[in-house]
């Protein structure tokens, strides 16, 4: 970022600091954060029984005539070009229509990159099959379209290539040797400092200083990635598996040179998608396909293809150093490290992030490089950043309590700031230490001894071990809702968002029939699909808040449009939109439970068979004003083979402070998963990536280690409830933050069974032995 | 050639190379049985032939000439869901759902399996009469069945709640 620009966005945050929040349409209070009834309940997913059928229609289900099945060939090299091409035996076997490569793709421009405006979805810049380059080990290279997966994938294998070979850079050492600092990490400064942390640590009683290594990783939804494609004149249309449905269309639209209104992008039900359900490359081709071929086309990739065509989280190497004054203060914090990416995308894997919000400290120095190589581009996967970042900076934080002999927590209690210690703003609601303190108690962690490898049972060694989790709170511009009540007393709420298991529908419904005073049953969500009102990315667990400060702007459409209908014969005549509230079924009087009409009644009496009120929320200005984070306390116990070092996590307990919980089952759920995303991340996951040709080595489910069920034990969840003042709702986002921290809580309890510490990600058998 | 699904005979003719996931999503629209790896990895084609649980992605359709296939989509009776099925919606046993058909039909040979006294690695007396289906005998026997989104407990849960109503 520019210095100008840099003045220029810290003079707002300025502004907006110093603003009264009844100012600021974002940062007052929801008063729903404090009803209960529906907000909170544990209702059940209102798409289980399609979902249990197996009837919920996902993107490579969607029935079409005269589909045509694609299969795809990926480059065998890193980097050079296709100097010889043959596709004469592929297009003359049996049911093959076509045969796409780059000498005969249809011309598009580059994919505008994810980050460049608020409608660019792009996972990468690289123009898409426009020339004979190769820009990484995986690329697509050729599609066939065929009558069967059969015939296209057999067609594939008949084509034959020669590539000309050019240096690559595939080592991460190499690459560091040559790291960069990027001009910001996802707005963020990609170095601050505060004090002068070397000497702070230079001064410090006591030091722990050392570097922490994470792998890369993969998202490994079970959905793979597909999509069906129909071009209706100059109307495209996908059935996509995505997490961002306006960006992809915007996107493909200009890809396509077509106005965003020509590409619909529909995807009611998303298959898990954690950060890689977006834009690549095949929703792309596939649209070129069926340009080229005049008929629709369904692109489902194969597990192998997604490892290739779907990037990833990217490797990091971090250094934490902690300063501790001898009253377990810091003197000092920094946190500095570089992670792989490319020239050609955006995800620097944000793991600074963590320490410019967590703790006090005298001197800070937080500092993130990039190192480029030759490869499919990284992406954001659950908690970018701040997954692999809490590993690094909360073991850090163990092995200092370990040096101070002072509890973890005890330690974590010392260092707790009073405001952001790196912003300066005040923190909207941070209960951490109440987290921590509930989380002691019921995980039962008085009954840990901090001296390493003290507990045994047989041949397994048992120790705990705990960690903060953090991610921020973000709510994305943009989201616009559209409620619709009939005159039956039901309503629809609408918006292009995204449902892939988190529970939108079911707790956005919840939500809305709380605002409206509708029972549930009479109210609705709708969603995935373009030609709705826009929404926003599903990411950065962002979209709950998101939506709900958009209904708040559409209720607040809603209401006066009400009182316009009811007119002079209604009991509410002459009252405005501020002395009423939504009350059993209607509106009502504050403060006089006589004065109220139905909506059914409203409408009745004004002749209409409904109203529909739509609106933008406003921008998130609370994130500006406010420093807004989730937090939670993270507890393992792990049992430890002495023989064979195989680890095995007992028990997990986590006690998460995320403003108000809207539906206490499907929260849980979510926050188990990311947990168990966690322990994957911490004992066996790990993308294979040859550091000599720059191949995954390892493109499946069956060689990348995913949690199964015999790894994951019975799993504690509980939760503050303190809704947070200043967010839609009372609630932060949920979806992340399960991951993080996990690591690190597992690790550290392996040092307190073992006495070993581990500081690189996957803690493998061979790493305890 | 002609195949049972879900009580309904079937007639079907195809490329011989067809897999029977295949055969049921892309040939006779029966998409709730999901393909999450095509290489046996996974789970989520789980469904089951006479009663047994195979992995559909790894079976060539015309193996299974005369064949009692039974998929998601015929695990529930008359219009009213199996007992499991319920169980997983009460219990939380999903969040994409996309795993869901296939953990639902393991589970349900599982059962059967440990009804007809078939130990796993788990369990400590291989000569017992009557294995307690405990919490680690299912999570070892639904290993096979993964889900990203992590909603094993309730699966497990889900599990056991329906087995303890059984009769």
């Amino acid at each position: 970022m520019s210095a100008l620009k840099d003045t220029a966005k810290s003079a707002m945050q300025t502004a907006v600091r110093l603003t009264p929040d009844k100012w600021l349409p974002g940062a007052t209070s929801d008063p729903l954060m404090h009803k209960h009834g529906l907000l909170g309940a544990p209702v059940s997913r209102v798409d289980g029984a399609l979902k249990v059928q197996g009837k919920a229609r996902f993107a490579a289900e969607v029935a079409m005539e005269g589909l045509a099945y694609a299969g795809l060939v990926h480059s065998t090299i890193a980097r050079g070009r296709i100097a010889a091409i043959d596709t004469g035996a592929a297009e003359a076997a049996p049911g093959v229509g076509l045969v796409m490569t780059y000498k005969n793709a249809p011309r598009m421009k580059a994919p505008a990159l994810f980050g460049t405006s608020p409608s660019a979805a792009g996972a990468s810049s690289l123009p898409i099959m426009q020339d004979a380059s190769i820009h990484w080990n995986g690329q697509t290279v050729a599609v066939v379209l065929a009558e069967t997966q059969e015939q296209a994938d057999y067609a594939a294998s008949l084509i034959e290539i020669r590539y000309e070979v050019e240096p690559a850079v595939t080592s991460f050492e190499m690459a560091k040797g040559r790291a960069r600092r990027p001009e910001s990490i996802l707005g963020e400064p990609a170095e601050l400092e505060i004090g002068d942390a070397k000497a702070g640590l230079a001064g410090a009683a006591t030091v722990v200083d050392h570097i922490y290594r994470t792998p890369r990783y993969n998202h490994n939804a079970i959905e793979l990635h597909a999509a069906t494609i129909v071009w209706e004149g100059d109307q495209l249309i996908i059935h996509d598996a995505s997490q961002l449905v306006n960006a992809t269309a915007s996107t493909v639209a200009g890809v396509f040179g077509l106005k965003d209104h020509q590409v619909r992008v529909i995807s009611p039900y998303v298959g898990g998608g954690f950060g890689g359900k977006c834009l690549w490359d095949h929703q792309i081709l596939g649209a070129a396909a069926a340009k080229l071929a005049g008929r629709p086309v369904r692109i489902v990739l194969s597990r192998e293809s997604v490892f290739r065509l779907v990037g990833g989280r990217t490797t990091t190497e971090q250094r934490v150093a902690l300063g501790a004054n001898a009253d377990g203060t810091l003197a000092a914090l920094i946190h500095t490290g570089v992670a792989a990416m490319t020239t050609h995308n955006a995800c620097p894997e944000q793991f600074t992030f963590p320490a410019r919000h967590l703790y006090a400290a005298q001197n800070i120095h937080v500092a993130q490089e990039v190192a480029d190589l030759d490869m499919l581009a990284n992406t954001f996967m659950r908690a970018p950043g701040e997954s692999v970042g809490t590993f690094a900076l909360e073991s850090a934080m163990d092995e200092l309590a370990e040096a101070l002999k002072i509890d973890p927590i005890e330690l974590r209690r010392r260092i707790e700031p009073e405001k952001d210690p790196t912003s300066g703003t005040r923190f909207s609601s941070r209960n951490i230490v109440e987290a921590y303190a509930r989380g002691a108690e019921h995980f039962g962690w008085s009954r840990r001894n901090p001296v390493p490898r003290s507990q045994r049972d047989g041949e397994w060694l048992i120790g705990m071990g705990c960690a903060t989790a953090t991610y921020p709170y973000y709510r994305f511009p943009g989201a616009t809702a559209r409620i619709t009540l009939n005159a039956d007393g039901q309503a629809i709420v609408a918006m292009a968002s995204h449902e892939m298991g988190m529970g939108t529908a079911t707790t956005q419904a919840q939500a809305a029939a709380e605002r409206l005073a509708l029972p549930l049953e009479n109210v609705s969500f709708e969603y995935g699909d373009t030609a709705l009102p826009p929404g926003t990315v599903a990411g950065g667990s962002s979209q709950t808040a998101s939506i709900g400060a958009a209904v708040i702007a559409a209720f607040e459409e809603l209401v006066p449009a009400l009182l316009q209908l009811a007119g002079n014969d209604s009991p509410l005549a002459g009252l405005k939109a501020s002395e009423v509230e939504a009350r059993d079924g209607g509106l009502g009087k504050i403060d006089d439970p006589q004065s109220h009409e139905s909506y059914a009644s409203i409408l009745s009496r004004a002749g209409r068979k409904e109203v529909v009120a739509e609106a933008k929320a406003p921008m998130p200005l609370e994130m500006q004003k406010y420093s807004m984070h989730s937090y939670a306390a993270q507890f393992c116990e792990v049992r430890v083979n002495a023989v064979t070092g195989e680890a095995r996590v007992s028990r997990f307990l986590g006690s998460f402070d995320c403003g108000r919980i809207l539906n206490s089952k499907t929260a849980a759920s979510q926050f188990k998963g990311g947990i168990i995303m966690g322990l994957g991340l911490a004992l066996t996951e790990e993308t294979l990536f040859d550091e000599r040709s720059g191949r995954i080595m390892n493109p499946s489910l069956a060689e990348y280690h995913v949690p199964v069920h015999l790894d994951v034990p019975a799993i504690d969840i509980i939760w503050t409830d303190i809704p947070d003042p200043h967010s839609p709702m009372g609630a932060r986002g949920i979806g992340e933050i399960g991951i993080t921290g996990v690591g690190a809580a597992v690790a550290n309890a392996i040092y307190n069974a073992t006495g070993k510490r581990i500081r690189e990600l996957p803690i493998t058998l061979d790493k305890l032995l | 050639m002609d195949i049972i699904i879900n009580g309904r005979t079937i007639e079907f003719s195809v490329d011989p190379r067809t897999s029977l996931l295949d055969l049921l999503r892309d040939h006779l629209g029966l998409t709730g049985s999901k393909k999450g790896c095509n290489q046996g990895a996974c789970g989520a084609c789980t469904v089951l032939v006479d009663g047994e649980r195979i992995n559909s992605c790894l079976a060539l359709a015309v193996q299974y000439q005369g064949r009692k296939i039974t998929t998601v989509e015929g695990l529930a009776r008359n219009g009213d869901l199996h007992s499991l099925q319920r169980a997983f919606i009460e219990h939380d046993g999903f969040q994409c759902g996309y795993c869901t058909p296939g953990q639902l039909c393991s589970a349900v040979a599982m059962v059967d399996e440990w009804e007809r006294g078939l130990p796993s690695v788990v369990t400590q007396e291989l000569a017992a009469q009557g294995i307690a289906l405990d919490r680690d005998e299912i999570r070892e026997r639904m290993s096979g069945n993964l889900c990203r989104c992590g909603a094993y407990n309730g699966i497990v849960e889900a599990i056991t709640a329906t087995f303890e109503n059984l009769p």
